[in-house]
Parts: C-alpha cells; sequence; structure tokens
C-alpha cells in the first residue's frame, strides 16, 4: 500500500489509535462515531463528563478524547480539569456549538489541546488525526 | 417510472434543497458516511434529528409560555437545538436559532415568540422536503435493484 499526503486519514494508520466520544446528545454521538469510524477507528461513546473520568480513573486511556463543553452532570470544562489534574497526556478535543471567542478561551484553558466549533468536519478530524500521528512519531523518536 | 427519471429527480430535489439555502455542507457529509455496511445512514440520523426537535420545540414552547420567562433556560435550549440543526447541516434552521439567541440574550419576550415561529416554520418545511427527497432517493434504489 502506498500511502501517500493524507497517510492520516489512512485506516492502516489510525487503527490502533484509542478515542473516546464525550457528548449528551445522542445525534451528536451517532455522528462523530461515524465519522471516526470513516477514519478507520472504533471509539468508545459516553454521555457526559463524570462518565469520562470514571474511565480513566478505572485505569483506561485514551489518544484521543473529542469532548463536549456543555453537558449534564459533569460539563466539558470540569471533566477537562479533571481529567488534567489526573495527570491524563490524551490529546483532548474541545467540540462546542458556543462559538464566541471567549467561551472556546474558558474551554481551552481547562487543558484542550484544541478546540472547535461545532459541527466537527472532516478535515477538522483530518487535521487533528495528522496532529496525534506526528505526536505519535516524535514519542517514538525520542 | 424508470430508474433515471427517479434519480435525476432525486438529484434536481437535492439540489434545490442547496440552493435554496435549507441545506449546506455537514449534510454533504452525512452522505458520504452512508455506504452498504450503512445503507440507511442519512434516514437514521434525520430521523434522530426529528426526535430532538421535537422535544425541544416542546420544552422552548413550554418556556416561551411562563411567566415570567426564563431566557437562560431558553437559550439553553435553544442552544442546543442550534447544535443538532448545524450538525446535519440544516442551515436555515440554524441561522433563525442564532436570531433566537440574540433576541433572548436581550431578554426581548416579542422578538423570541416572533423568531420562534420562523424557527418552527423553517423546521416543519425542512421536514417535509427532506420526507419527499429521501423517499425518491429510496425509490431510485428500490428500483435500481429490480
Amino acid at each position: 500500500m502506498v500511502l501517500g499526503n493524507d497517510a492520516s486519514s489512512s485506516s492502516l494508520s489510525n487503527k490502533n489509535l484509542s478515542v473516546l466520544v464525550v457528548d449528551d446528545d445522542p445525534l451528536i454521538r451517532m455522528l462523530h462515531d461515524n465519522y471516526l469510524k470513516h477514519f478507520g477507528l472504533k471509539p468508545l461513546v459516553v454521555e457526559n463528563g463524570k462518565e469520562a473520568v470514571d474511565l480513566f480513573q478505572l485505569g483506561t486511556s485514551f489518544d484521543l478524547i473529542l469532548m463536549d463543553k456543555e453537558m449534564p452532570i459533569m460539563n466539558g470544562v470540569e471533566a477537562t480539569k479533571a481529567l488534567r489534574d489526573m495527570g491524563a497526556t490524551s490529546m483532548i478535543v474541545g467540540v462546542t456549538s458556543r462559538g464566541s471567542p471567549s467561551e472556546m478561551q474558558a474551554f481551552m484553558e481547562a487543558g484542550l489541546d484544541f478546540c472547535f466549533e461545532k459541527p466537527l468536519t472532516f478535515d477538522m478530524i483530518d487535521f487533528i488525526l495528522k496532529e496525534l500521528n506526528v505526536n505519535d512519531d516524535d514519542d517514538t523518536n525520542n | 417510472m424508470d430508474r433515471n427519471r427517479l434519480q435525476h429527480q432525486a438529484a434536481s430535489m437535492r439540489r434545490s434543497l442547496f440552493d435554496q439555502g435549507y441545506l449546506d455542507e455537514p449534510f454533504i457529509q452525512l452522505e458520504e458516511l452512508q455506504d452498504d455496511a450503512s445503507p440507511n445512514f442519512v434516514q437514521e440520523i434525520v430521523t434522530l434529528f426529528y426526535t430532538d426537535s421535537a422535544r425541544l420545540i416542546q420544552n422552548i414552547e413550554h418556556a416561551l409560555n411562563s411567566r415570567p420567562i426564563d431566557f437562560d433556560k431558553l437559550d439553553d435550549y435553544m442552544h442546543q437545538f442550534k447544535g443538532s440543526s448545524s450538525s446535519i447541516g440544516a442551515k436555515m434552521v440554524t441561522n433563525e436559532c442564532t436570531v433566537f439567541r440574540e433576541y433572548c440574550s436581550a431578554e426581548n419576550a416579542e422578538g423570541c415568540i416572533r423568531s420562534f415561529q420562523q424557527v418552527k416554520q423553517d423546521y416543519a418545511i425542512l421536514r417535509r422536503k427532506l420526507e419527499v427527497y429521501l423517499q425518491m432517493v429510496r425509490q431510485a434504489a428500490v428500483s435500481q435493484k429490480a
């Protein structure tokens, strides 16, 4: 197989990445789940920030977490802070429909690596996976 | 009706949904996710959208009829509606949700009520057109297999 410039979107390079989708909206969960499967990933999907934190406390780790901002029980800001405080090194990408610069800044300051406005697009996912694969290469070379 | 004509009709309907501003890019992504493994993906997502929308419209109506109006709660519901609308590419509905939220932010009850009527109208039209379009797509697919 020849990998072109879009290696990040190759199923072959993505299949070992572990991904968690955190969103309280069933429509968004289904959408993001299928978007990620389109890129060869098999995401785990949970409904709120507390479930994400609970998974981490049980010892589960993820390469990538897609974190919604507004959720009941524990929102994305709280969950991101909690995960970083517990030492999570996952790439955490905020996904929010609240797009004002101040709201996204507040979410970023909780410990996100990136923040995107909903809806996610294939280009955004491609960018995220490129960043993940670059980080993975850096870790291998160090 | 023969397959080519059905496909042509479906394509024409699809084009008009985009040209008239009812749909935009995210809907194209939904279509790209539909394949042999998920042959009804678009219909499933759209059905979820209808369910989500019905619940949120009811919540918004209830909140608008309450006195005093809780504008924070209203904004929260409309934020959710805007989120799911934009995620499936329901452009016209999404834009009107934004207008509503501006009235909400200004605590303008009359503006919210007017805007909400427009949201419901845009949503009802979109739903009707999508149902017709997806039925055409299904008929064309069935005709192809025959």
